[in-house]
C-alpha cells in the first residue's frame, strides 16, 4: 500500500465523520475540528500521561507475549515429541475467549498493572504460539536436511532456520493481535485505575459528559493502535526484506 | 573411501529398500546412481550423507563409521535448500557461519577449520558474484543451483553428494552445470556421487554407474563408463550403446 493511498483514505474517513456530525448535529458527535482542538488542549492537560500509561501496558503485554510465546511456538514446532505433548492442550485452550478471565486474573493478581498486562498476555500468548508453531512445523524438510548436511545441529538449526523463518509469523501474529490487545486494554482500564486511555474515555464520557474530551481519548487510543500497527509494518520491512522483493 | 558393508535399511513399517547391500567407492571417482522412482536412490544418498542410519550393517567413510553428517561431505538437494530470507552471498556463507557458530569441535566442524574464510572466490568461480545481493526468489533456477554448489564447495569438502540437482533446469543450463560440476570435481579432487533418474545424465557424468532396481536391492549392479566427462563423449557410439544398455536393463528390471 502506498502512503498516498493511506492519506487519501484518512482524509475520506475525516470527511465522513464531518458529514455525520453535521447531519446528526448533537453534542454526542462533535465534528473532527472541534475534537482536534480539544485533543491538542487535553494533551497538555493530562491526556499524554494517560497515553503513556496505556502505551506501557500494551507494549509490556505484547513484549512479554512475544518473549515467551515465540520460543514456546518454536520449540513445539521444531520437535515432534513436544508437539504431541502440548498441541492437544493448545487446541483445547486456544478457542476459549480469554477476556472472560478478566475478573479471575484481577482476583489473583490484584488491581495493578500486573493484572492488566497478564490479561493481554493470556490472549496474545496463544495467538503467537499457534502461528509460530505452524510456521516452524511447516518448514520444508529439505531446508532442514541441507542445513544438517552443512554440519548444523539443533542449536544452529534454531539460529539459522527456525528463528528467521518464524519472524514473519511473529510479526503477523502481532499485527493480528494489536486490535484485540488495544480492545482488551480498554476493558482492563475501565476499572481499578486512574490512569490510562480506557479510564480517560470512560470518565469523560460517562461522568463528566465532556464529549469532545471523550473523543480526544478515542483518537488517542486509535493513534496508539495505529502507531503499533505501523511499527510492526516498519519492523517487517526492516527485518524481512526478502518478503518485499520482486 | 566409502564402504557399505552388508547394509540393510528400511523405513519404519515398510519392507527394506536395501538388504545386505555392499558397495565400495574409491577416492576421486565420479559415480552416478540410476534407477526408477522409489528404488532407494535418494535414501542411499541420505545414508551416505549420514542423515539416515542403516537398520543393520555399517557405512564407513575414510575409515570412520558414519553415525551423523560428516563435516567433509557436501550434500546438494533437488530443490537447492537455500534460505529464502538470505541473500546469495549469505547463503554461500551459511556453511562457514554454521562452523563459526560451533568452532572447530571436530563434530560439526573439522578440527583444522580456519574461521573467517571469504566466499568471494566461490561467488566468482560459479559466476554468481553479480547477483550476490539478491534473494533466491529473484534469481533463476540455474543461479540457485550454482549458489547451492558454491555454498557446499566453500566448505572444502572431499565428497560431493548430489540428489537430482539439475532435474528442474532447462537443457542448456543443465548441460552447462553438468560440465561445471565435473570440472570442479577434477579441480578440487572431489569424489562425486550423483543421483538421477535420467539415463543420459547418468551416462554423461558417472565413470561408474550404479543401477538400482526394485526394492530390496541386494547386489550392486555397476556399469563401467571410463570415458564419461571427456569432450565429445556424448556424441560417441560408446555413449549411445551404454544408454541403450541402461535403458534395457531398467525396463528388464521393471518387467
Amino acid at each position: 500500500m502506498k502512503r498516498r493511498d493511506a492519506l487519501i483514505a484518512a482524509l475520506g474517513l475525516l470527511l465522513v465523520w464531518q458529514i455525520l456530525a453535521m447531519v446528526v448535529n448533537l453534542p454526542i458527535l462533535p465534528d473532527p475540528f472541534k475534537v482536534f482542538n480539544v485533543f491538542v488542549r487535553e494533551l497538555q492537560n493530562g491526556l499524554s500521561k494517560h497515553f503513556v500509561f496505556s502505551l506501557w501496558r500494551v507494549f509490556a503485554g505484547m513484549a512479554l507475549s512475544v518473549l515467551i510465546a515465540a520460543p514456546v511456538g518454536l520449540a513445539i514446532g521444531g520437535s515432534k515429541k513436544l508437539d504431541r505433548l502440548f498441541s492437544p492442550l493448545i487446541y483445547l485452550l486456544y478457542p476459549i475467549p480469554k477476556v472472560v478471565f478478566v475478573p479471575v486474573v484481577i482476583l489473583f493478581l490484584g488491581i495493578g498493572d500486573t493484572a492488566k498486562i497478564a490479561i493481554m498476555f493470556l490472549i496474545l500468548f496463544f495467538q503467537i504460539t499457534v502461528l509460530v508453531r505452524d510456521q516452524a512445523a511447516g518448514l520444508a524438510p529439505q531446508l532442514i536436511q541441507s542445513l544438517q548436511s552443512l554440519g548444523a545441529g539443533r542449536r544452529a538449526l534454531f539460529r539459522f532456520v527456525y528463528i528467521p523463518a518464524s519472524l514473519p509469523a511473529i510479526l503477523t501474529a502481532l499485527r493480528q493481535s494489536i486490535g484485540t490487545a488495544v480492545a482488551v486494554l480498554y476493558i482492563t482500564e475501565l476499572s481499578a485505575t486512574k490512569y490510562g486511555l480506557g479510564y480517560y474515555i470512560y470518565y469523560n464520557g460517562s461522568t463528566l459528559l465532556d464529549y469532545p474530551a471523550m473523543y480526544a481519548g478515542v483518537v488517542a487510543m486509535s493513534m496508539l493502535g495505529l502507531g503499533m500497527y505501523f511499527s510492526v509494518d516498519w519492523l517487517e520491512r526492516k527485518w524481512c526484506k526478502w518478503k518485499f522483493v520482486t | 573411501m566409502i564402504d557399505l558393508t552388508s547394509v540393510t535399511f528400511a523405513y519404519p513399517h515398510t519392507s527394506p529398500l536395501f538388504e545386505n547391500f555392499s558397495l565400495s567407492i574409491c577416492r576421486g571417482e565420479t559415480w552416478s546412481v540410476l534407477g526408477p522412482s522409489g528404488c532407494g536412490k535418494t535414501t542411499l544418498l541420505y545414508l551416505l550423507a549420514g542423515l539416515r542410519q542403516p537398520t543393520s550393517g555399517r557405512i564407513s567413510i575414510e575409515g570412520e563409521i558414519l553415525t551423523r553428517p560428516r563435516p567433509r561431505s557436501g550434500l546438494i538437494l533437488q530443490d537447492y535448500g537455500l534460505l529464502p530470507w538470505s541473500t546469495v552471498r549469505e547463503n554461500v556463507e551459511l556453511g562457514l557461519r554454521v562452523r563459526d557458530f560451533y568452532g572447530e569441535d571436530g563434530r560439526h566442524t573439522p578440527v583444522d577449520f580456519q574461521p573467517g574464510n571469504d566466499v568471494s572466490y566461490w561467488l566468482k568461480r560459479l559466476g554468481i558474484d553479480e547477483v550476490e545481493d539478491k534473494f533466491p526468489s529473484q534469481i533463476s533456477g540455474g543461479q540457485r543451483q550454482r549458489t547451492a554448489i558454491a555454498r557446499t564447495l566453500a566448505l572444502e569438502p572431499d565428497l560431493l553428494l548430489m540428489d537430482e540437482p539439475f532435474s528442474s533446469l532447462d537443457a542448456i543450463t543443465r548441460g552447462d552445470l553438468q560440465n561445471l560440476t565435473l570440472s570442479l570435481c577434477t579441480e578440487q579432487k572431489l569424489t562425486l556421487v550423483i543421483v538421477t533418474h535420467a539415463i543420459e545424465e547418468a551416462a554423461g557424468l558417472g565413470k561408474k554407474i550404479l543401477l538400482l532396481g526394485d526394492a530390496p536391492n541386494q547386489r550392486a549392479r555397476i556399469f563401467e563408463n571410463p570415458n564419461a566427462g571427456q569432450s565429445g563423449y556424448r556424441s560417441s557410439q560408446a555413449y549411445h550403446e551404454l544408454c541403450d544398455l541402461l535403458w534395457k536393463e531398467m525396463h528388464y528390471e521393471a518387467a
